[in-house]
């Protein structure tokens, strides 16, 4: 009796977790596999099953310009947080010799989430636009002629504002995998004769790889889905996914939304499942 | 120990991250909580029903609420929503509200879904008031007459009772009563521009390149799209309300190039983008709503709302009446509505730049210097002042495109649903990630 108590209590334990995931994650994103396969015309869908959706999806060029400008935005941002996070993370972890301010210039990194969409909206403006701070810097400066137009509404804009509001989930996972180096394999590795250029090499990157991966598969899936910064800092005049599946929506063609929803997260889940192949997080863990 | 201390605030901060992103990514809807008033008590007390609007930022205006609340006796609550947002509630979640506030154009999308009921006229006392066009497509004979697209008067009426049919022919079946209606042009920033704007080609010219901006809601940038392609003389339309495919690849083609060349600064598709692009000076000439060019100017930045040779695209919205609403609830729907067109709201609506479904009515709650600056189109005897304190036209000022007749007379498109919408949108986004 005690044995099969024993038994039961982890599966008891875990029910409420299983029932809250399948009831909010599980059973919404089937039920969207359901809808991506229905007929749609300009104001209401029928259920059916249609690959029309599907073919629709594989069949046009859009969809390969699309993902292809996403993947682009998914691997600037990635390459940009990860240069700019990984130092970050390592001077927190390594130079910051008290935990009090490595715990207040951690949360100073957390700064750009107090801002609103709108906020950033307006305040890109007056910095980037033609007239903006910058420019008027270059071009009083005598740096430039022409006030930069690329800097506002521009794949430059849309990367920076990226960058700018995900680097976080860059630093937190990397800083939280420098911390738990044990120190002790560093001076010794120093006493073995290591420069510090091995001893980064050897010892505190592969340590810490498990932390760029967990950073990556939050940038992945963060930016895959990103529609309004992509809007915001692109003028509109950028493509990705998660705006195509806005637009679709805007105009009620919930099934066509929802095929690409599906195949939105088909690709998003196989990078997220090649990432984990490269690197075992759950040393991590 | 204090590595216990460290791990647990790191994880404390992962977890703060990840329900950041999670709120941000969860968009929070109200639900609004309308106890239907119990039938026993309440069969003949007409305050204690409430009803419940949807509607656009522009419509949803507490003055108006207030007002009507103060008048009639009965509560109102009003819910701003996005154009989309609107009707995609008024389409799919029919419990949501009682009186729905959209446009004419998205009626070929609402009306199928039978939603709503249709309006009886003769129970709407001001109906011979309202603007002929909405009710007959007569207007003096002007060119609006002939104009193509969604205009009100194809979507006013009903074939029957419970008929999800338009009539081409006037029947006791009201769709819906105007509320807000305007002619729509391109704004400019004459100080940037030099020079005046006469027409809608003027968008596509190199002298603006990378200075120019349309809007962002496939159906109604590509109406623009087609009045700028229209004017340049780079194709035609049998019907710019309901292009064939061949005609919306074409346009999309054109949209395409000026795209690749650099034409436009950035797309719209908010009120307060096309007021800040124009503001900051990022974009000089782009296709404007009147209350945003109205924005510009209360910020001290000169703005012209342009009358062009080729005429204006025309938007209309009014509010019409959900299925649900029976007995007292409809009976009360029913005095807003005579409500609203008894002239004080039409006078509200007037003194910012709109037009009152019923002008006569509204020109008895205006003042005659109003009247004349807003729709005879002469010059302000006095400083016009909006309902909100805002000054929006100094005395000796002229509307820009002059008097309500030479205004909507003139609109030769609307806001458009078209029967090839879909392929509309996927060109739009192929546009889009051109």
């Amino acid at each position: 009796m005690a044995k099969a108590w024993t038994n039961v209590k982890p599966y008891l334990l875990a029910t409420p977790q299983a029932i809250a995931l399948g009831l909010f994650l599980v059973f919404p994103i089937v039920l969207i596999g359901v809808v991506s396969f229905w007929e749609f015309n300009g104001y209401s869908m029928t259920p059916a099953f249609t690959l029309d959706n599907y073919i629709g999806i594989f069949t046009s060029d859009v969809t390969l310009k699309t993902y292809l400008n996403t993947f682009k935005f998914v691997g600037l941002t990635w390459l940009f947080t990860l240069l700019i996070g990984y130092p970050v993370a390592y001077f927190l972890s390594f130079h910051v010799p008290k935990l009090r301010w490595q715990v207040l210039l951690f949360l100073l990194c957390t700064i750009p989430f107090w801002t609103s969409n709108i906020i950033r909206m307006i305040s890109w403006l007056p910095l980037l636009g033609r007239e903006g701070l910058v420019n008027q810097l270059l071009v009083g400066a005598g740096l430039t002629q022409q006030p930069l137009e690329f800097l506002l509404y521009s794949d430059f804009a849309v990367v920076l504002g990226l960058v700018h509001l995900y680097v976080i989930f860059m630093i937190a996972p990397i800083f939280n995998s420098l911390m738990r180096i044990d120190r002790t394999l560093i001076t010794a590795a120093e006493d073995m004769g290591a420069s510090g250029v091995s001893v980064f090499k050897e010892v505190i990157l592969p340590l810490s790889a498990p932390g760029i991966a967990i950073g990556s598969i939050f940038i992945v899936t963060l930016v895959m889905g990103e529609f309004v910064t992509v809007r915001l800092m692109g003028g509109g005049q950028a493509a990705s996914i998660g705006k195509l599946i806005q637009t679709q929506i805007g105009s009620l063609q919930y099934p066509l939304a929802a095929a690409n929803a599906i195949v939105l997260l088909a690709v998003t889940f196989a990078v997220v499942v090649s990432i984990l192949r490269l690197v075992d997080i759950r040393k991590e863990l | 120990m204090t590595k216990i201390t460290r791990r647990k605030l790191l994880y404390t901060g992962l977890a703060t991250g990840a329900a950041i992103a999670t709120t941000r990514c969860a968009s929070p809807k109200g639900t609004p909580n309308n106890p239907a008033p119990g039938p026993e008590v309440n069969t003949n007390q007409i305050k204690d029903v409430t009803l419940r609007l949807i509607g656009t930022g522009v419509s949803q205006i507490n003055e108006i609420r207030d007002k009507a609340q103060e008048d009639l006796g009965f509560k109102l609550e009003m819910r701003a929503l996005s154009t989309q947002e609107n009707n995609q509630i008024a389409i799919t979640q029919p419990d949501q509200y009682d009186i729905f506030d959209g446009e004419y154009f998205s009626l070929p999308l609402v009306i199928p879904s039978g939603n709503l009921q249709p309006i009886a006229v003769s129970k709407i006392k001001a109906w011979d008031k309202i603007v002929p066009f909405f009710t007959s497509g007569k207007f003096d004979g002007l060119p609006v007459e002939k104009s193509q697209g969604t205009a009100p008067y194809k979507v006013m009426y009903l074939a029957g009772a419970d008929s999800t049919e338009f009539s081409a022919t006037p029947t006791d079946f009201a769709t819906l009563i105007p509320f807000q209606y305007n002619a729509d042009t391109l704004g400019y920033r004459p100080d940037l521009v030099g020079r005046t704007i006469k027409s809608w080609g003027e968008l596509f010219n190199e002298e603006f390149k990378g200075k120019t901006s349309i809007l962002n809601i496939p159906q109604i940038g590509i109406m623009d799209a087609a009045m700028v392609a229209e004017a340049l003389g780079l194709m035609t339309f049998g019907d710019k309300g309901n292009m064939t495919k061949e005609e919306i690849d074409k346009i999309t083609n054109i949209l395409k190039e000026q795209k690749a060349k650099g034409q436009f600064r950035a797309f719209w598709e908010t009120f307060d983008e096309s007021v800040n692009l124009m503001s900051s000076g990022e974009v000089v000439l782009q296709s404007m709503w009147s209350p945003a060019v109205t924005a510009v100017q209360s910020k001290g930045i000169e703005c012209i709302y342009a009358p062009l040779d080729e005429g204006y695209r025309g938007w209309g919205g009014g509010i019409g009446l959900s299925k649900n609403l029976s007995g007292i609830q409809l009976d009360a729907a029913y005095e807003y509505m005579n409500w609203m067109l008894e002239g004080w709201v039409g006078a509200f609506l007037g003194r910012q730049g709109y037009y009152s479904a019923a002008p006569e009515t509204a020109k008895k709650y205006m003042s005659a210097e109003e009247w004349d600056f807003w729709y005879e189109g002469k010059p302000a005897a006095v400083d016009m002042v909006d309902p909100f304190e805002k000054t929006l036209a100094k005395a000796g000022a002229v509307r820009d495109g002059g008097s309500f007749k030479d205004r909507f007379g003139n609109i030769v498109c609307w806001n458009s649903t078209m029967q090839e919408n879909t392929y509309l949108v996927q060109k739009w986004n192929e546009f889009i990630a051109s």
